[in-house]
């Protein structure tokens, strides 16, 4: 069972990896909306592909976090990606699916997942 | 309506994130002598005017500009008393709120606790500056996770870390298996 031992040897692991996250110097920050609009539409699980896609990639310098509600309710659960330079990019209706192919082709590859954006389901 | 009750305390618990607490204890009591399930909130948050407090039930009120509904405290009260439970906030503005909420334990109307490791974990990896304490009890004892103790063990690694944040869920979900939480 886990033990408060064993966070002590994550922690010391992290230490000596230097690879800790400063989000501060984060390259790229991925914000879920969490509001209860986001909530109920699935964002929690969508948070949690996220997290562990970019853990998964080792992607030290990507930082996930949430946002509130950002008045488009009807297209959560929302994701918006910031990367350095770029416009913000608002991915709706998002799915664990959905946020690894984000994960693997706009945050690592630098290619926008257009069919995903506001822009492409807006009606 | 949400799915599960871990949800609905997750949309809670962002309430006193922006209430500007320090500290969020969330627990949760199965106890089946009672036959009800009791869900606490307890911040020490910025807390609320008595006036508003008597609103927050009222769907159709909400502090936000961008819409005109405010659904999260009308959900948890439907979720209680569509079970025959009960439901009330105490607030006192400047140290904070606590909403307790009870539920028919056996009640076929409640919904499951579902997966409250990850409402932690979620809240945890999104507010690594506070501090979340979530206790459970079931019949078979008791299980804790405080970010306090967590947080002494760290030293400055953050709590964000994703390898942290999977520690914290593996933490909350295998103690309470150990209780058979969460279980019903």
């Amino acid at each position: 069972m886990k033990s408060l031992a064993e966070l002590q040897a994550l922690r010391d692991k992290m230490k000596n990896n230097m690879g800790i996250r400063n989000d501060d110097e984060a390259k790229a920050r991925i914000v879920v909306g969490m509001a209860t609009c986001g909530i109920a539409a699935g964002a929690r699980p969508v948070l949690a592909a996220f997290t562990d896609e970019v853990s998964k990639r080792g992607l030290n310098d990507v930082a996930v976090g949430q946002t509130g509600c950002i008045g488009i309710c009807q297209y959560e659960p929302v994701a918006e990606v910031f990367m350095p330079g770029q416009e913000k990019v608002t991915y709706v209706k998002m799915t664990e699916e959905k946020a690894r192919r984000v994960v693997a082709e706009h945050i690592v590859n630098g290619n926008v997942v257009t069919e995903y954006t506001i822009g492409a389901n807006a009606k | 309506m949400m799915q599960e009750l871990s949800l609905n305390i997750l949309d809670i618990a962002e309430n006193s994130v922006k209430a500007k607490a320090s500290l969020v204890e969330i627990t949760v009591e199965e106890d089946e002598a009672a036959d009800l399930m009791r869900i606490i909130i307890a911040d020490n948050g910025c807390g609320m005017t008595p006036e508003v407090v008597a609103r927050v039930s009222d769907p159709f009120y909400t502090t936000r500009t961008t819409r005109k509904v405010g659904l999260g405290v009308p959900f948890v009260k439907m979720a209680c008393e569509m079970t025959g439970g009960t439901f009330s906030i105490d607030s006192t503005v400047g140290e904070g709120t606590t909403l307790r909420a009870s539920l028919g334990l056996h009640n076929i109307d409640r919904s499951p606790l579902g997966d409250i490791a990850s409402t932690i974990a979620s809240l945890v990896q999104c507010n690594p500056d506070i501090d979340f304490v979530y206790t459970h009890r079931t019949g078979e004892g008791e299980m804790c996770a405080d970010t306090r103790e967590f947080r002494a063990v760290l030293e400055g690694v953050p709590l964000s870390n994703p390898e942290v944040v999977s520690f914290i869920w593996e933490y909350i979900a295998e103690h309470l298996t150990e209780i058979k939480g969460g279980l019903i």
